[in-house]
């Protein structure tokens, strides 16, 4: 049994992707600004994980009143409480703020919104986070992100040369502060989810630089006197049905997940996408381009390829 | 590459199979499962709270507690210790970390400093720490006070025991209420996390974890009413107690306890039989009986109070002596509180106070919605990436669907095998793997064709494809394990769930890339003429 795949791919394609670098550098420092801009003014509409509160996911018999719902709950004197529909039209989500008491208040809100409801309500889930652990949840989440990026730095520079480390922790911090950004300006929910989501994008967007640049240090090895912008090219060019492939079948595995999974994992659902699509660009648009500028070790003898040494030493920006 | 002896086939097939045969359980429902022999793998994947329905409660043992407490007792003792000595001394008291003590006599000084010493405990050591130092630290200070301190270690065994404690009382509780498999486990130095599957209310769980439940009996002052000492001083020794029996608002109480709730060993619901009110019955141990009898020997006609948190939940005249050790405490109780309070007692007192700082419950219709959903959304993936990959590489694109295959009932295997807990965030990570696990196989694959396309032959180009194609696979597939790891290391719950699922999927299509992909092609290569031969891709 043999069948033919459809190469439907191009390939010897000669993109000139590194001519676009003026561009693709102003658009990505805009959408940065922007994001860093929207986060700052705007900030992020954490969830309770980050914000301490209470959570309540109920579903009503017939279609739910959000207005009864809302008198109901409204008169409790417990603050900033949110009504929403989620998923079907019989579900809705309550979140009720922070109470000032510490620990105990918090404990006494769902007590609260249970006898207010009284019956002909399901309660499918209830989360509470008290002020102690919203604190810590955001210490941890901020670390464990920032010590990824730091492991990922040392690893690339342990297989490869400072520039590629610094490069693709470039495009890695691109990714993840553009999807700070959307989160922002769509006032999507962020929660712990999302920071499981942005080290997963730390793991696919350099999953996707690294491919790149092994085909750049390959090259590097066997194109001794290629200026480095071509070569650049060349090795983007080279690896772009690989890139376009696996970020298509991630992205068919993804787009299932949020159109199928549960409204409970939409928001990390979406962000993984986003995160594949802006990975994708940045390893082609600035993981790449960047080592322009930080200048390449262009003699690998010794390392690896050809065994005569070339005493010619390529252009570097 | 494409040269497999003999045992490295045997052991792919073996590894394929074993993948095979510990996931299939999950596919079996329980009661299929029991048929299953013994011998054969019968374990599934375990399923978080999020995915089953229950409650998550994360609690907070009050450390500061303990170690306020290790300073009183250190405290008391240094007390009794100058008071047997009679060395006269002024400013006992308990400041921040230590406790001061200033002689009255200069020349005594040495004497104290001497009797003082005398506290100091060997710590039992570990065999991590060694010999086990001290346990206090006593000292001269520079105003010529003496200060006891008490050493790191001493603390956090101090902490440690408490904790353990506190585990086991909850634990019994937590059964007390009758639920089935809780998890309870230490988190940190000062957590405690409680999961209860099935449980979609947590209220009583959270009343009846939440309360100390220190019990005692303190004899009542004979004279002086609560009011009275506020207004004018109070009696040494005595201290005012709130009240809630419904009699009187406040109590005032000797602080040494009669008996302790240390000393019960059981207590029962049940109903008075005169008034048919719920009341509490306990039995003392004997030390606990001796002393309670005693004490009611001596003190028949006068109020005695029943003090539960240092609140006194009912003050009885004790009527006649009562040696048997056994009693009853009747209050304003309801039903449900005289069977909580039975339960708390029966547990026993934790040794300081816990408070609920995070709860997440999910019901057991979302936990079903979640699951289907999940599965819906991973089926739906995989066929859409199994068309794309035939399509884009035809029978080789059927090698790695193969191998996707393997690679998911590899990984649900391993989570079997290992009980770890899938969650929905779990699931995601798993539907994500089905879209990246193929990666490997593209990036071999892409080689190839380029290696074909550079004018080699079909077996160097699959040669030179895997070979070229490996360095990227690793170093591509470490960057994400290193962020899978740290999500790990570092999230909590549903979150770790997710890493797991992540990082097993990751090892696991290296492994079947380099393994199932590439035996396959060599199992097809064999099957062909020698000569040229057509590649599909």
């Amino acid at each position: 049994m043999a069948f033919r795949g459809l190469d439907f791919l191009p390939h010897g394609t000669k993109f000139p992707f590194i001519s676009f670098r003026k561009l693709s550098f102003a658009l990505s420092s805009l959408a940065l600004l922007a994001s860093i801009g929207l986060f700052t003014v705007k900030g992020l509409n954490y969830g309770i994980d980050f914000r301490g509160g209470t959570l309540v996911e109920i579903q009503t018999e017939g279609t739910a009143d959000i207005g009864s719902l809302r008198s109901k709950l409204g008169s409790l004197g417990l603050g900033d409480v949110q009504i929403q529909q989620f998923g079907a039209p019989t579900d809705v989500l309550i979140r009720v703020e922070e109470q000032a008491g510490g620990e105990e208040a918090q404990q006494a809100v769902v007590g609260k919104i249970r006898s207010a409801l009284g019956d002909g309500v399901t309660y499918r889930r209830t989360e509470v986070v008290g002020p102690t652990v919203s604190a810590e949840l955001i210490t941890s989440g901020t670390e464990a992100v920032i010590l990824a990026i730091l492991a990922v730095l040392v690893y690339i520079w342990f297989r490869f040369e400072w520039q590629f480390s610094l490069g693709a922790v470039a495009a890695l911090v691109h990714d993840i502060l553009l999807t700070i950004g959307i989160f922002s300006f769509l006032q999507l929910e962020f929660n712990l989810s999302i920071i499981a989501a942005l080290l997963t994008i730390v793991g696919y967007s350099l999953n996707d630089t690294v491919v790149v640049y092994d085909r750049i240090r390959e090259n590097l090895r066997k194109f001794k006197k290629m200026p480095l912008e071509q070569l650049l090219d060349l090795s983007i060019n080279e690896t772009l049905s690989r890139t376009i492939l696996t970020s298509v079948t991630t992205l068919l595995a993804l787009g299932s997940l949020f159109v199928f999974g549960t409204e409970v994992i939409r928001g990390f659902t979406f962000a993984m996408i986003w995160g594949v699509v802006v990975g994708t660009y940045s390893s082609i648009f600035i993981g790449a381009p960047i080592l322009l500028y930080f200048g390449v070790k262009r003699d690998w003898s010794g390392v690896g390829g050809s065994k005569y040494k070339d005493p010619t030493v390529g252009k570097s920006a | 590459m494409l040269y497999f002896p003999r045992w490295k086939t045997v052991l792919i097939t073996l590894m394929c199979l074993a993948g095979l045969a510990f996931a299939a359980p999950n596919l079996l429902t329980g009661d299929q499962l029991k048929n299953v022999p013994s011998w054969l793998p019968h374990q599934r994947v375990h399923l978080g709270l999020d995915l089953r329905g229950g409650s998550h409660l994360l609690l907070k043992v009050s450390t500061d507690e303990i170690v306020k407490e290790t300073l009183e007792s250190v405290r008391d003792d240094a007390r009794s210790r100058l008071r047997k000595a009679k060395i006269g001394y002024t400013g006992l008291n308990v400041q921040k970390n230590i406790v001061r003590v200033r002689v009255r006599k200069t020349e005594d000084l040495d004497r104290a400093y001497a009797v003082l010493r005398k506290i100091i405990q060997p710590l039992a050591g570990s065999v991590f720490t060694g010999a086990g130092g001290a346990d206090l630290e006593v000292a001269k200070d520079a105003s010529g006070a003496i200060t006891l301190t008490p050493t790191t270690p001493a603390l956090t065994e101090r902490i440690n025991s408490a904790m353990a404690a506190a585990m086991e009382t909850i634990r019994r509780r937590v059964d007390e209420m009758g639920t089935t498999e809780p998890n309870i486990q230490r988190q940190g130095v000062d957590r405690i996390l409680v999961q209860v599957p099935g449980l979609d209310d947590p209220q009583q769980l959270k009343n009846i974890i939440g309360k100390t439940a220190k019990l005692s009996f303190h004899s009542v002052h004979a004279t002086i009413t609560a009011s009275e000492a506020k207004a004018t001083t109070r009696p040494p020794g005595f201290d005012i107690y709130p009240s809630k029996d419904g009699f009187a608002r406040e109590y005032l109480l000797n602080k040494r306890a009669v008996v302790s709730g240390e000393d019960l060993v059981d207590s029962q619901p049940g109903f008075d039989q005169r008034t048919n009110e719920p009341i509490v019955s306990f039995r003392f141990n004997s030390k606990g009986s001796r002393r309670f009898g005693k004490w009611t020997q001596n003190n028949v006609g006068r109020p005695f109070a029943i003090v539960l948190d240092k609140e006194v939940i009912s003050a009885p005249v004790v009527r006649e002596a009562i040696l048997g050790g056994t009693g009853q405490i009747s209050g304003s109780f309801t039903v449900e509180g005289a069977n909580n309070l039975a339960i708390l007692l029966r547990s026993g007192a934790l040794p300081a106070t816990i408070t609920v700082v995070e709860e997440r419950t999910v019901g057991a219709s979302l936990g079903a919605d979640s699951v289907t959903a999940g599965a819906m959304a991973a089926l739906i993936g995989l066929g859409a990436v199994i068309v794309f990959m035939i399509v884009a590489y035809g029978s080789f694109g059927l090698f790695s669907t193969a191998a996707l295959l393997i690679n998911l009932s590899l990984i649900i295997g391993v989570l079997s095998i290992i009980q770890a807990t899938l969650t929905l965030p779990g699931i995601a990570g798993i539907v994500l793997t089905i879209g990246m696990a193929v990666d490997a196989n593209v990036l071999i694959f892409e080689r190839i064709r380029e290696e074909l396309r550079a004018g080699k032959s079909s077996i160097n180009a699959i040669e030179t494809g895997y070979k070229r194609a490996l360095g990227t696979i690793l170093d591509a597939n470490i960057t994400t394990f290193i962020a899978a790891f740290i999500l790990f290391i570092m999230g909590s719950g549903p979150v770790r769930g997710f890493a797991v699922t992540l990082s097993i999927g990751i090892i696991m299509s290296v492994f079947t890339a380099f393994t199932v992909t590439r035996l396959m092609i060599s199992w097809w290569l064999s099957g062909k003429k020698r000569g040229a031969v057509e590649l599909p891709i």
